[in-house]
């Protein structure tokens, strides 16, 4: 077995017993990216200098019978929407070809602090603003499972790259499912933590109120041992939540019984592929068979989430990417006549027709004369929607539901058609409404592609959703295979 | 026709809170171009604001100041617009809920009071500032002013003639000085207005279309332009025209304002509810906590001078609307209430004079206000004459000593003593034959002259009345 193919928690006892070095592991990722990425096509920066100086310091480190601080000397990829101190932040935009912060997002500054070397910047639809990674400006990202399909998105990268052992960590960002539904259809796990409990400080912004970075791994466990490290209150993000907690991973427990697993039926119905529904019926029967109580609980207004989701998720998007002017960095137009004429001509040839899209519809909804008939009546419907949750977490302790409507869709299949691709996010948008945290786990096959499962808290309960996901993926033994590339 | 004008202000005012609004960052002013800023502050993707406390705090300062009623649930928005200066393409700023709302600002215009309503006070960010450089042909950013704290204040159209805005702007500025909240310096920026000004039929109470007049940053050109634009509005209407809404820009090097928009140009800001911040909540404890320290405002300070110090109104004003004048006056005070009216003309005379020579506020002079008082005691009683007393006041500012210590030691005990001034009154008169036989002649002007010839061979100690007297008694005797 090759290193890459080990989890991180394995990789970690390695290290720590010195069996392996930090230097072997990393090295173990990149060759293995040099040998599949071709394929794949999951990054838009390699960072292999840098990473191997980083995993050299942990072996020193080692070698000085020093403390290792959490995940020391294991590899992350991260997506290019998040800012990196000297090193390209594009969110797969011409708009930010050339662009290179000058500071370190609070999550990087985390994985710098526990010398987790970056082994580069992975591919997303542009701005994180799609669900196929069709949207990138450079390079369409593949399904390791399938080169003629799309590991989804936006964090397409991201999910490519621990699915197919380029990296045995990765960070996304999820505005309305951009962890979940490509998590989901590339058979890993990854969490979309309650909004607050990561900081988005660096995080390039699309719906401010509902942007959350989370981890992305091959098992439950890498999964919680990098949300440790990530949560946690930061001073440059108001919005991030004062509360400490202890870590979860050391913990993790099986034990769902008498746990009460919701079923909302709005998440079963139409649209969702019959494949898809028998599948997470079935994991709902498993969650039975271990003791879990399963309760049917009704989230009225559900149907609204979709259309709210894209009037508030777009009025942030335009405010937020209106700095983009040409002025100060990135994209500037060659020919320009004046500075209104650099403005137009700077955005339009920068953005890509999605992010245009997205921008307009968010001008439009906050003009003033429709701002009432959208953007105030979407703010009203999400009042409405946490209600519904809330009533609903009276009846159950987590909800379970499918997180893609359907298993990875062939590339260019829903290129042409914005609704189909918007319908993609189906199941996961709502949760971002209502700052929920949702977590994604592999529960088996659907016509041979992996297929996952969502499992949806109460704010703030990662540790519950970590319990139950663990207690799955335990007795199960069902999850991430290496694909063959 | 008779005209009546209605004025209606919008007041930003820089905040001198130590670091900006949303960042870390200083906020000196007159620093190298582009060393006070930041990520955050030039709005690099992916960078977030934290709300800097004390710039709530003064604003909250202000609003109760004024009378304002405090939201103490409240929100940022985001304003939306393009603008090289604006780097995030929005300005973080209050839109729906103020922080501070329904007050109102009474002042002074002679011995008249006149109440202006404040419609609201919010708090927001200052923008870059650009710099049009021809070596370079082009415009460059300067972005140290990006995220300065400002608080605008808004009035009621409750102002009628040019005069009103100025005493409106004065006060203002009075109260934001006096609770220390921002420098207030004109020529820095500090303080800047834009002017809304509209005219009806002289008794009408219907208000007429207003225009907005950006750009004017000092009190004297809000004046003129509110005069001009007066002015322009009538002849407009006189001619048979019509006022359109519009923004106007005041050009007050050339005296005249012109058209930026119309109504139908006016910009969409899209303001929305930041969702990059969490809501302001304040409790009671926190407003009434600052109720509670607020300084004796200007106004009051103002009618107390005038009315139980006995300074005339304009000289209540001069103290009043000058905090540190007005801190010294009252120290004074304390040491001596019945020398009011003398202390207040030394501060607006000798004392202002001389700080207008060293460019400096009256405490760094140093002046102990007891050895104030007791200097104006020395004069009362006679024991100094006025020469003296300015001779003494130098002293005390360059040795610090005690005005009863100077006088002994230099020996400037005015002399009262008429034996003692009747020798010099001889000597002058033996001296000055000529004068002597013009005042014989009928010229009784030369009398002043003498009682100055007579205190310069005292050497300014002599009592000048007392040489009056004897010089006119002696000469009378001559004449007998």
């Amino acid at each position: 077995m090759e290193l890459y193919e080990k989890m991180g928690y394995e990789l970690q006892e390695l290290i720590v017993k010195k069996e392996v070095s930090a230097r072997e592991v990393t090295d173990s990722f990149l060759s293995r990216i040099d040998a599949v990425e071709g394929k794949v096509k999951s990054f838009l920066t390699l960072l292999p200098d840098s990473a191997r100086a980083q995993a050299d310091e942990v072996d020193a480190l080692v070698a000085r019978g020093e403390q290792l601080p959490p995940l020391a000397g294991l590899p992350i990829a991260i997506k290019d929407n998040i800012c990196t101190e000297g090193v390209l932040t594009t969110c797969a935009s011409k708009m930010l070809y050339n662009f290179v912060p000058p500071y370190d997002a609070t999550v990087i500054t985390r994985m710098k602090q526990s010398h987790m070397p970056i082994l580069g910047k992975t591919n997303l639809d542009e701005f994180a603003m799609g669900s196929s990674c069709e949207n990138s400006a450079f390079q369409k990202t593949r399904n390791p499972y399938d080169l003629n399909r799309v590991p989804g998105g936006s964090s397409g990268g991201s999910a490519a790259a621990v699915a197919a052992a380029q990296a045995p960590f990765a960070v996304g960002s999820d505005t309305g499912g951009s962890i979940r539904q490509p998590a989901c259809i590339t058979g890993i796990v990854g969490l979309k933590p309650s909004y607050g409990a990561v900081s988005r400080y660096g995080l390039v912004a699309f719906g401010s109120s509902l942007d959350q970075i989370g981890p992305m791994t091959r098992c439950v466990r890498d999964n919680a041992m990098l949300f440790d490290l990530l949560a946690g209150p930061d001073e440059m993000d108001s919005t991030s939540a004062r509360i400490s907690r202890k870590p979860i991973a050391p913990d993790l427990k099986v034990d769902v019984k008498g746990l009460r697993i919701g079923l909302p039926k709005e998440f079963f119905g139409e649209g969702i592929d019959p494949g898809v529904r028998a599948c997470i019926m079935e994991a709902a029967q498993q969650y039975q068979r271990m003791g879990a109580q399963l309760v049917e609980v009704e989230l009225p207004f559900a149907q609204y989430a979709l259309p709210t989701y894209y009037i508030v998720s777009s009025a942030e998007a335009s405010s937020n990417l209106a700095r983009f002017d040409g002025v100060k960095y990135g994209y500037r137009s060659e020919h320009y006549d004046g500075l209104i004429d650099l403005y137009f001509k700077s955005r339009s040839e920068g953005f890509g027709p999605e992010v245009r899209r997205r921008i307009m519809l968010g001008t439009y909804v906050l003009a003033s004369g429709y701002y009432d008939a959208y953007y105030k009546r979407a703010q009203l419907m999400r009042v409405k929607l946490k209600q519904v949750y809330d009533e609903a977490f009276e009846h159950c302790d987590v909800m379970l539901t499918p997180a893609s409507p359907t298993v990875a869709f062939r590339l260019g299949e829903k290129e042409s058609d914005p609704l189909a691709m918007y319908l993609s996010d189906i199941c996961t948008v709502s949760i971002n409404m209502v700052e929920l945290p949702a977590l994604v786990l592999p529960c088996g096959t659907v016509e041979g592609l992996p297929m996952g499962m969502q499992l949806i808290g109460r704010k703030f309960s990662e540790e519950l959703l970590y319990n139950v996901a663990y207690s799955f993926e335990q007795a199960t033994g069902l999850g991430w295979t290496c694909p063959k590339l | 026709m008779k005209y009546e004008a209605v004025i209606g202000i919008e007041m930003h005012a820089e905040l001198n809170t130590k670091t900006k609004i949303f960042c870390g960052c200083k906020t000196d002013y007159g620093a190298q171009v582009n060393t006070q800023c930041c990520p955050i502050c030039i709005g690099l993707p992916g960078t977030l604001p934290t709300l800097n406390k004390k710039v709530v705090e003064y604003a909250v300062r202000m609003g109760l100041a004024c009378g304002c009623t405090i939201n103490k649930e409240t929100k940022h928005d985001r304003k939306n617009y393009f603008y090289p200066d604006l780097p995030k393409a929005y300005q973080i700023s209050q839109y729906d809920i103020p922080l501070c709302e329904n007050g109102e600002i009474s002042f002074y215009v002679g011995e008249d009071k006149k109440t202006v309503r404040i419609r609201r006070i919010h708090i927001e960010e200052d923008a870059g500032k650009l710099l049009h450089d021809n070596r370079f042909s082009g415009t460059l950013v300067d972005f140290n002013r990006c995220g300065i704290p400002l608080i605008e204040i808004v009035s009621q159209p409750d102002m009628h003639s040019p005069e009103e805005a100025r005493a409106y702007l004065e006060a203002l500025k009075a109260v934001l000085e006096c609770l220390g909240i921002c420098n207030c310096r004109m020529q820095e920026g500090n303080i800047r207005c834009d002017v809304n000004v509209s005219i009806r039929p002289a008794g009408s109470e219907q208000l007429g279309n207003r225009v907005e007049m950006k750009n004017v940053n000092t009190f004297s050109g809000a004046v003129r332009g509110i005069e001009y634009e007066i002015a322009r509005q009538i002849e407009v209407v006189e001619a048979g025209g019509h006022i359109e809404q519009e923004t106007r820009r005041w050009d007050d090097d050339r005296g005249e304002s012109l058209s930026m928009r119309s109504k139908e140009d006016a910009q969409d800001y899209r303001y929305f509810p930041e969702p990059d911040l969490v809501p302001i909540r304040l409790d009671d404890a926190y407003v009434e906590g600052i109720r509670s320290s607020l300084p004796e405002l200007p106004i009051s300070k103002y009618e107390r001078y005038w009315k139980e110090n006995g300074l005339t109104p304009y000289e209540a004003s001069m103290l009043s609307t000058d905090k540190d004048k007005a801190a010294f006056f009252e120290a004074c005070l304390e040491k001596d209430a019945t020398l009011a009216k003398q202390i207040c003309n030394w501060i607006l005379g000798d004392i202002a004079k001389l700080q207008n020579e060293r460019g400096c506020t009256v405490q760094s002079l140093g002046i102990d206000p007891a050895a104030l008082c007791e200097l104006i005691v020395l004069t009362q009683k006679g024991t100094l004459s006025s020469t003296s007393a300015k001779t003494v006041f130098d002293e005390m500012l360059s040795t610090g000593k005690a005005p009863g210590v100077i006088v002994e030691e230099k020996g400037l005990a005015q002399v009262n003593d008429e034996q003692a001034l009747l020798g010099i009154v001889e000597e002058v008169l033996a001296a000055n034959a000529g004068p002597v036989q013009d005042y014989h002649g009928g010229k009784t002007n030369v009398l002043g002259f003498l009682v100055g010839q007579c205190m310069k061979r005292s050497k300014g100690k002599g009592n000048p009345q007392l040489f009056n007297k004897l010089l006119a008694q002696k000469l009378n005797e001559q004449k007998e």
